[in-house]
């Protein structure tokens, strides 16, 4: 597959994605903002950093970027999309996902590996090791059992037994989520970073799982 | 030309971490008395005249400068 990974003025995690496009055996395509080509990819990242320097909210100016435009259009005819941190408060800035992400409950900017529980059919349950790094990660949304119910909710922040206690939430996300799902199942959201898990040298190779399932999660367009 | 003040705050069930932390901060100069502190965005805009004002600061508070599912937003006019 040919895999855009789309690079804002801020975005700094554009390189990592690349490389683990590239690690778990796809071809990187960057995509600059400006623009609402996207090259024919098979699918889109949003990858992590400060687009637009964050003004106003994260992810709030990126959102009207032509490229976000084109992102939009993309995940209506079931092209899969995976916002990785900032990229993940971007599709929530632009209606693709719900809720939203607000500054961390205890104000600390997060920077550890975290254990997730991952939630998708596919691997319900299964516990994985991927880093978070993040000041702005809290997700909040007014109905958190309504996304269960729908099977909206990717991973979960827990312990390494899978538990998912207050204890090992990094941010005050409700109901201890880490990433969501559109209804459709092909936009997904995650806050902690896959693209840093690729490489056993990095720690974790967890992040090679979590990619793949991300961008089998729908048929490519 | 009239000048438009927003206010933009989060939502009062939501949590607001720097008010909290203001609100800590408060007791060590003395004023023991503040309960609670909250913390938002005071957003200032000048507008050409005969603009319908309800309806644009509706869209543009509604659809940017504030955030619905986390953040709510008041405004006032103030005219030369």
């Amino acid at each position: 597959m040919r895999i855009g990974v789309l690079v804002f003025p801020g975005t700094c995690d554009d390189r990592d994605a690349a490389q683990a496009v590239a690690a778990i055996g796809h071809t990187p395509v960057r995509l600059w903002h400006a623009t609402s080509d996207l090259h024919g990819v098979d699918a889109v990242v949003l990858p992590g950093g400060f687009s637009y320097g964050d003004y106003l909210r994260a992810g709030a100016i990126a959102r009207f970027a032509p490229a976000v435009r084109g992102v939009v259009g993309f995940a209506e005819r079931g092209g899969p999309v995976l916002g990785i941190c900032n990229g993940f408060q971007v599709l929530c800035e632009a209606g693709m996902l719900p809720g939203a992400l607000t500054r961390n409950a205890r104000l600390r900017f997060v920077h550890r590996v975290q254990h997730l529980r991952l939630e998708a059919p596919t691997d319900r349950g299964r516990v994985v090791q991927i880093p978070v790094k993040h000041g702005e990660g809290r997700y909040v949304h007014p109905a958190p059992h309504d996304l269960d119910a729908a099977g909206q909710v990717f991973a979960r922040y827990c312990g390494p037994d899978g538990s998912t206690g207050s204890e090992v939430n990094p941010n005050g996300s409700v109901d201890n989520i880490a990433g969501v799902t559109n209804a459709a199942g092909n936009v997904i959201g995650l806050m902690p970073h896959p693209e840093h898990a690729v490489d056993p040298l990095l720690g974790s190779t967890d992040g090679r799982l979590v990619l793949t399932r991300a961008f089998g999660a729908a048929v490519a367009p | 030309m009239p000048r438009v003040h927003i206010d933009v705050m989060l939502k009062d069930e939501i949590l607001d971490p720097q008010g909290q932390a203001v609100q800590r901060a408060l007791p060590t100069l003395g004023y023991e008395a503040v309960r609670n502190v909250r913390i938002g965005k005071h957003i200032e805009l000048d507008v050409s005249d005969d603009t319908d004002l309800p309806s644009m600061i509706d869209g543009l508070a509604g659809q940017l400068l504030a955030n619905p599912v986390i953040e709510q937003f008041t405004w006032r006019v103030d005219t030369d």
